[in-house]
């Protein structure tokens, strides 16, 4: 049951690559449950959005699944203890992020007993006695986030606003990198999981129909997930195998291979009426309702040449990816690089410090082989191969020359913005271009400016606010010493006749004064009499 | 001969009165050039190029009164940015007025040794100090244009100024230089293609 479903039509995205999957590597052993390390590193920031905002302190005990910070807006998702321990420290340590720079994280040191906290929600074996409002405030509450590599607040996505009505749920199997494997293992493992995630989320959304689509690249997980389908009975809802091609598993060429939608520029798939979910994210949502389990552990590929046993793990959140790599058995002699994530859209990390977070699904340890040397780019010679394999229909050329001028508004009317950093026009690049990095380094300079702009514009207001109130201060100023002036001129102009009256004017108070105090002490000496 | 002269006379007079009116119909309050000069001035307040403010110096260039090198904080692409609104060639800064930071800076106040003067919170031309009189001052460091005019009003030189902290969110990838490029993190083998349709 590999081929497409027979009278189900499959549409195509614009160009794309068919890569060598190396998906065996990964899925030839067993998952492993990894137990939690001894110190955990939790960012407060894995997700996309305002930054948690800590709820305990260094030194606090803490239980497994207890919140440890809260969302901050709406836009933000908390974050849980993965295990039971103290809270050892609030402070900056390394995170994976493309710039080795440290970022905020809770420090905490695991006790060994795995003991979970007290007062987490119950579960709720039966969703449907929920509404949707109810199941999106526990789904926000589980700090879950889309797993398949975004991390966009789960909860925020499945609240479209209400003009747009969600037609179709598209469940995102595809898994189109390569080297990656954890939503394919999760699918092989975990079918029924995923499919009660998928039967909250209609519950929620309710759409007219439910496409799961999976490559055809992965016939294990289709057929588990067929066999889960037949088993739950969900209606209107199909399994689809699609063709094999990076990126399918982009959101919005998902969404095109299954419906023939195109997603507009600068729009969301509920502008189409179409509601995108990863696997590994509908597998959150339901251990958060039916388990009542927030989000503290996670399906991790660690794979490459560089590490001696490829396999997938299962790990929670805050493990160092060290440890992943001690377990996967080490690494080989010639790892040279660690990325998180794929080989297209990965990220290299500079230490195996870091942790993992809610949106690692890959630990790649490559080796020269993978790599490829890293050579000085030649000039580009116009071939147009980028433009043919762009998935969006951009043109990478006119974009690399923008980004490369500066010319930050030119490369926004080519709809830098729209492009979903693939790495298709870099890969078939002749002149070894890094045509990405010049698109992530215009996009974050755009950003930059942007904040300098609004940062301008208040020192101006604040500045201008300052000059208006000092103004004003000096007028004020300025009347009350004329107001004194004309009064001491009147005062001059009337003579040594109304300076007495003044006189004699202040006298008669003074003797009013002392007569009413005279007589307050008599009413308080017969007071004290009585 | 007549005729024309008339005509003439009759369409210029017309003109005047249709120039005059529109001249205070559409009669445009503030000096709109000096408003865009503004616009591109990094607003930091510093005073380096000799005005008291970015305002008053956007209003000497609309003026012709300033030369548009003298933005010491908005650095080369300020006068850039100056140039093409101008229309003018851009100049290289006078540095005579002050050389400009690697990086941007923030004033930080010393709390142990302020002494509650004032005096910053008089020279702050954003605000960005808080405190009173005998009570010590802190700098609102989201607020500090780093203009260093606390730094010499401190009697007691307790403000210095130091790099902005970096944080993880406002990180820009690099520019790929031939030196300094991060190649694509690691490579896929592509098959051959099978769609040929």
């Amino acid at each position: 049951m590999t081929g497409p479903i027979p009278g189900r039509q499959l549409w195509h995205f614009h160009g794309g690559l068919h890569l060598a999957d190396h998906k065996a590597e990964s899925t030839g052993r067993p998952v492993l449950d990894l137990p939690p390390p001894a110190r955990l590193i939790l960012p407060l920031r894995q997700h996309i959005g305002q930054i948690a905002e800590p709820l305990v302190r260094p030194g606090e005990r803490v239980g497994k699944g207890q919140p440890l910070a809260a969302a901050e807006g709406y836009i933000s998702a908390p974050v849980h203890a993965p295990t039971s321990g103290t809270v050892v420290a609030i402070e900056n340590a390394p995170v994976p992020h493309p710039s080795g720079l440290d970022a905020p994280c809770i420090i905490l040191a695991a006790d060994g007993e795995d003991r979970w906290a007290e007062g987490l929600p119950d579960p709720v074996p039966d969703y449907r006695a929920l509404d949707a409002l109810t199941l999106r405030n526990r789904i926000r509450e589980a700090g879950i986030v889309g797993l398949g590599g975004a991390a966009f607040p789960t909860a925020a996505k499945l609240n479209p606003p209400p003009r747009h009505r969600i037609d179709t749920l598209v469940v995102n199997g595809a898994e189109c990198e390569p080297w990656i494997t954890c939503d394919d293992m999760l699918m092989r493992h975990e079918a029924a999981a995923i499919l009660s995630g998928v039967a909250i989320v209609q519950h929620m959304v309710r759409p007219r129909e439910t496409l799961i689509g999976i490559e055809d690249n992965k016939p294990q997980a289709i057929d588990a997930m067929q066999h889960a389908l037949n088993a739950a009975g969900l209606p209107d809802t199909h399994v689809v195998p699609v063709p094999t091609r990076y990126p399918t598993g982009g959101e919005k060429q998902l969404i095109q291979v299954l419906t023939g939608k195109e997603v507009p520029s600068a729009g969301l798939p509920a502008e189409i009426g179409i509601l995108c979910q990863n696997v590994g994210t509908l597998h959150a949502v339901h251990r958060a309702i039916v388990e009542g389990v927030p989000l503290i552990e996670r399906l991790v590929t660690v794979t490459g040449d560089g590490v001696a046993e490829p396999r997938n793990l299962r790990a929670r959140i805050g493990t160092p990816f060290a440890e992943l790599v001690a377990a996967a058995g080490g690494y080989t002699p010639d790892v040279t690089r660690l990325i998180m994530g794929g080989p297209m859209m990965g990220i290299a990390v500079h230490t195996d410090a870091v942790p993992v977070i809610k949106s690692t699904n890959c630990i790649l340890a490559a080796t020269p082989a993978l790599t490829g040397e890293p050579g000085p780019a030649a000039a580009c010679i116009r071939c147009g191969e980028c433009a043919r394999v762009c998935p969006v229909r951009l043109l990478p050329q006119q974009l690399y020359w923008y980004a490369r001028a500066r010319d930050f508004d030119r490369v926004q009317e080519y709809s830098l913005f729209d492009c979903i950093e693939c790495g298709c026009c870099a890969y078939v690049c002749p002149s070894h271009i890094p045509l990405v990095q010049y698109y992530r380094f215009a996009k974050t300079e755009i950003w930059n400016q942007e904040r300098e702009k609004a940062r301008a514009d208040q020192a101006r207001r604040r500045h201008e606010l300052r000059q208006a109130r000092l103004e004003r201060e000096q007028r004020e100023k300025a009347e009350r010493l004329a107001r004194k002036k004309a009064a001491v001129q009147r005062r001059k102009a009337g003579g040594g006749e109304s300076a007495q009256d003044a006189i004699a004017a202040a006298l008669a108070r003074v003797e009013a004064k002392k007569k009413a105090r005279a007589a307050a002490r008599d009413k308080d000496d017969g007071e004290g009499r009585d | 001969m007549l005729a024309a002269i008339l005509s003439i006379s009759a369409l210029s007079a017309l003109f005047g009165l249709l120039l005059g009116f529109a001249a205070i119909r559409f009669r445009v309050e503030g000096d709109p050039i000096a408003d865009q000069i503004d616009a591109v001035l990094p607003q930091t307040q510093c005073g380096q190029c000799g005005y008291p403010g970015c305002r008053p110096y956007a209003e000497a260039i609309a003026a012709g009164e300033a030369d548009i090198n003298r933005c010491v904080p908005g650095g080369e692409q300020v006068i850039q940015s100056l140039a093409d609104l101008l229309g003018v060639d851009p100049k290289p800064l006078d540095t005579s007025l002050g050389e400009p930071e690697p990086e941007p800076q923030v004033a930080v106040i010393h709390e142990q040794w302020c002494i509650g003067c004032t005096l910053c919170i008089q020279a702050c031309p954003v605000d960005a100090i808080v405190g009173a009189a005998k009570q010590v001052h802190t700098v609102i460091e989201a607020e500090c244009t780093g203009c260093k005019l606390c730094v010499p009003a401190c009697p007691v030189d307790c403000i210095e100024m130091v790099p902005l902290r970096k944080d993880i969110e406002e990180w820009t990838w690099p520019y790929p230089t031939p030196t300094a490029y991060l190649p694509p993190p690691a490579r896929a083998d592509l098959l051959p293609d099978e769609e040929t349709a």
